[in-house]
């Protein structure tokens, strides 16, 4: 089996013991890191066809809102129907979005992306029905029909977090060796070649933003349920901001990139709020123009010896 | 005999710019045409429109008897047309076997799979089979974007074949090479071809190429052709020898 | 009377936005560098307006002094920022896809935001004496500050001025030389190297500016850079990234749709704006004012 798949294995591995394990802090901790690797890993599968949204937020707050308000509707706390439903409502509009992003580039991809979460934010920081800027609070999750103590529930759905992250890792893991996504390097190299080997780049991309934005729809649901809480600075253009950097952070050379950045970026996070909560932002920055002036392949391409030579 | 190929009446204007008046080409299965003219003669415009990357003002293209006049360039190329360019399209940050590698999966009957493996051993020994035909196999594991211009221009058109067309237009498949390479990669492009029993059309600016490997020739001038016929007859067409070959090419032949 | 009302409101809105979209597509325009830490130059031009308004009039000093420190603080902030940011780090990512060299300056805006928190704090400031000072006027029965009249003829001179110096002047036109085409104008010699920082300098300076003249109306407090940057987006979207003219259409619109909202349907104010960019990129992708460029095969 390859590398990668075992190294993905026993990452879980280690979630689920860290799960009845780590203190609480830090079980918190890494159920938001798990939940926004999903996101970056979503924008990991665009960044190989060389698309970078600005907006991806739309559709981790679209899991999150989409859940929040189908458990409030039915007055649950159940994880599995809240992962149906918000990950179905980010899945659906990625689709239905990616019809007209599929013919975008660039900075316009980028713009419209951005353009789409930024009317999502300005629909919900003023419905008073969904609580406005401050949004509402997501009940305690509950397991179909299991009710755990609060400190239980949250070491089960950081188990639950582990196992669905990596799964959809090692999915993409799989669909990045496959020709479709292959086709990725492809298309960011050069789309006039492709359309003339006779496959079609909007259709491909199309399926590439659907991925994307349901794996932020997934994220964005365990991350509702592991604050407990959804507002609209979810759909920011700050949020995107910050999945774009913790994935270029990452480097798009290896489905294990997400997951490392996203860790890292969680911690340092966690730490500087609490040692340097005025200079946080600036080491975040800081970090980002060294990374892309210096490593243009992300941090990742450390552990590369050459691009190409990647075992496949 | 039914055409393979048969443009009539193509126009093609950019506003004021007309780069295309009436062109009719008819193209017979098994031929090897050799399309001259100098350069804004309408040469790319032509080959532009065959492939879909331009639609033609008016005019309707034919290819195995079906009208492809409004295909997107994927579907022209699923019905069995292929095509190189002038500027090398190949991609830039894969190895020359992974640029094949994509043709076939994108070739590939099945449909592009989302989870079989990209580089399979048994497509890999495809992909380099492949190169070897023409004559890069030596090359397959550097990225194209590294590649001699020679071998990129010889990659561009390998990648192009992997569907078997069955016409295949060359868009000056030997400009950007130097004149002792030139015969070499044309030769080993024309051996390649022929082994896969392709009708060629290629444009070229090098008239002893086109006189040696061409079996007709046809010369555009000012967005139209103004000659198809045997090469020997074109090349001495007192009208292509005055816009064609004095313009550009007097030295070509001496 | 309501559709005075959003006309008004909507053209000082306008006015405010043109002022600082302004220097985004004129530095997109330049340098194809879409630059986020332009909210940053917006914020520390109020804060730095903000801070010499309050030193100013805590002694009793003429009032005209105030609005020659709005001037002094904008232009103070552009030359400093400006030269300190292309020289330091935007000449590193020229050549650079433009989303990478997007994400540099985002990296900027963080550091800047930061940079600002630390110098000024978290408290609000406030330095409203230039806007009060100056009262307000009835017009068609709508009262009207005149702070904000003044703030419309202050984006009218700026645009003005920047035409005609684009147009008229020798400099101006070699740097629309370099719009237009930047291979082509260094191939003729023009001194590409120099046009981009007197272009992020004087982009940086408009920035400020929009921020300065902004102070006096608002409580300068943390974000509001984060919140001027995505509307100056969608303004350079609108019409046209790179776009003068563009810039002051997309403003306008942006500004009365926005002005149009509050007034008739407070509810959508925000989604107003994103909606129009978004009917732009979805007909018109390069904005109302810009073309698309073909690909030679």
């Amino acid at each position: 089996m390859d590398r990668t798949i075992l190294g993905l294995l026993a990452i879980l591995a280690a979630f689920l013991a860290g799960s009845l394990l780590l203190p609480s802090w830090a079980v918190s901790l890494a159920t938001v890191a798990l939940a926004k690797a999903l996101v970056i890993l979503g924008l990991l599968v665009l960044l190989r066809a060389g698309l970078v949204p600005f907006g991806q937020a739309l559709f981790f707050a679209l899991g999150a809102y989409g859940a929040g308000m189908a458990l409030r509707e039915a007055g649950s706390g159940d994880v599995v129907a809240g992962l149906f439903a918000g990950t179905a409502a980010a899945a659906s509009a990625a689709v239905l979005l990616g019809f007209l992003m599929a013919r975008y580039r660039e900075i316009f991809f980028a713009m419209l992306s951005l353009a789409f979460s930024m009317l999502l934010y300005g629909l919900l920081v003023k419905n008073a029905a969904l609580g406005g800027t401050d949004g509402f609070n997501v009940p305690a999750p509950t397991f179909l029909g299991w009710a755990p103590s609060p400190a239980t529930a949250r070491r089960v759905l950081l188990a639950v977090a582990a196992a669905l992250a990596i799964g959809c890792h090692a999915a993409i893991h799989v669909y990045l060796r496959s020709t479709m996504g292959r086709l990725a390097t492809a298309i960011r190299d050069n789309e006039i070649r492709v359309e003339y080997l006779g496959a079609s780049v909007q259709r491909a991309i199309h399926v590439k933003f659907a991925i994307a934005g349901t794996l932020a729809g997934m994220g964005g649901v365990l991350t509702a349920f592991s604050a407990g809480h959804i507002d609209p600075g979810m759909s920011y253009w700050t949020a995107s901001g910050e999945f774009v950097f913790v994935t270029v952070m990452g480097g798009a050379g290896s489905v294990l990139a997400p997951i490392a950045g996203s860790f890292l970026f969680e911690i340092v996070r966690t730490y500087a709020v609490e040692y340097a909560p005025q200079a946080w932002q600036a080491v975040v920055g800081a970090v980002l123009l060294v990374i892309i002036l210096v490593l243009p392949g992300g941090l990742w391409s450390l552990f590369q010896r050459r691009r190409g030579t990647q075992p496949p | 005999m039914t055409a393979l190929l048969s443009a009539a009446g193509l126009n093609k204007s950019f506003g004021a710019v007309v780069a295309a008046r009436d062109v009719h080409v008819d193209v017979a299965a098994g031929e090897t045409i050799g399309v001259i003219g100098a350069n804004g003669a309408g040469k790319t415009t032509f080959v532009n429109m065959v492939t879909g990357y331009l639609k033609p003002t008016s005019g309707t293209i034919r290819f195995a008897g079906e009208d492809v006049t409004r295909l997107p360039p994927r579907a022209i190329v699923r019905r069995g047309i292929g095509r190189s360019f002038q500027i090398p399209q190949v991609f830039g940050t894969m190895t020359a076997v992974e640029n094949v590698l994509v043709a076939l999966g994108v070739a590939d009957a099945r449909g592009l799979s989302p989870w079989r493996p990209f580089a399979r051993p048994d497509v890999v020994g495809h992909a380099r089979a492949t190169l070897e035909r023409f004559g890069i196999a030596a090359h397959g594991d550097s990225e194209a974007r590294l590649l001699p211009q020679g071998v990129r221009k010889l990659l561009d058109v390998a990648i192009a074949t992997v569907r078997r067309p069955r016409l295949l237009l060359l868009d000056e498949p030997t400009s950007g090479i130097s004149a002792e390479e030139k015969f070499a990669v044309m030769e080993t492009l024309m051996q390649a071809l022929r082994a896969g029993q392709v009708t060629v059309l290629f444009v070229e600016h090098d008239m002893q190429i086109v006189g040696r490997y061409a079996g007709r020739v046809i010369a555009f001038y000012d967005g139209t052709v103004i000659a198809d016929g045997p090469p020997d007859r074109v090349l001495d067409d007192a009208d292509v020898r005055r816009h064609v070959i004095g313009e550009a090419h007097g030295r070509a032949r001496p | 009377m309501i559709w005075t009302a959003i006309l008004i409101d909507g053209v000082v809105y306008a006015a405010w936005l043109f002022i600082v979209a302004l220097g985004l597509t004129l530095v997109f325009g330049v340098m194809k560098i879409l630059n986020v830490a332009h909210g940053a130059f917006y914020a520390i031009g109020a804060y730095a307006a903000a801070s010499l308004i309050g030193v100013w009039f805590a002694g009793d000093r003429p009032l005209v002094g105030g609005y020659v420190l709005l001037v002094v603080a904008s232009l103070a902030v552009g030359l400093v920022m400006g030269t300190l940011l292309e020289r330091g780090v935007l000449r590193l990512v020229y050549g650079r896809d433009e989303v990478v060299a997007a994400l540099a300056t985002y990296a900027v805006f963080l550091i800047l935001e930061d940079f600002i928190l630390l110098v000024w704090g978290t408290d609000p400031y406030f330095a409203g004496e230039p806007a009060t000072a100056l009262g307000a006027d009835d017009w068609f029965g709508l009262a009207v500050s005149n702070y904000d009249l003044l703030l419309v003829a202050v984006a009218a001179v700026v645009g003005l001025l920047l035409w005609l110096g684009l147009n008229r002047t020798r400099t101006g036109k070699l740097l629309l030389a370099v719009i237009h085409d930047r291979e082509m104008s260094a191939a003729f010699g023009i001194d590409v190297t120099l046009m981009f920082t007197m272009t992020f300098v004087l982009g940086a300076f408009l920035g400020a500016l929009g921020g300065a003249l902004t102070a006096p109306k608002i409580s300068v407090a943390p974000g509001i850079g984060v919140e001027v940057i995505v509307l100056a987006f969608a303004v350079v979207v609108i019409g046209g990234m790179g776009s003068i003219p563009g810039a002051v259409v997309g403003a306008l619109i942006v500004g009365l749709a926005r002005a149009a909202a509050v007034l008739l349907l407070p509810s959508v104010e925000l989604f107003v704006v994103y909606a129009v960019m978004t009917l732009v990129l979805a007909f018109r992708p390069y904005g109302l004012f810009a073309r698309a460029q073909a690909r030679r095969i």
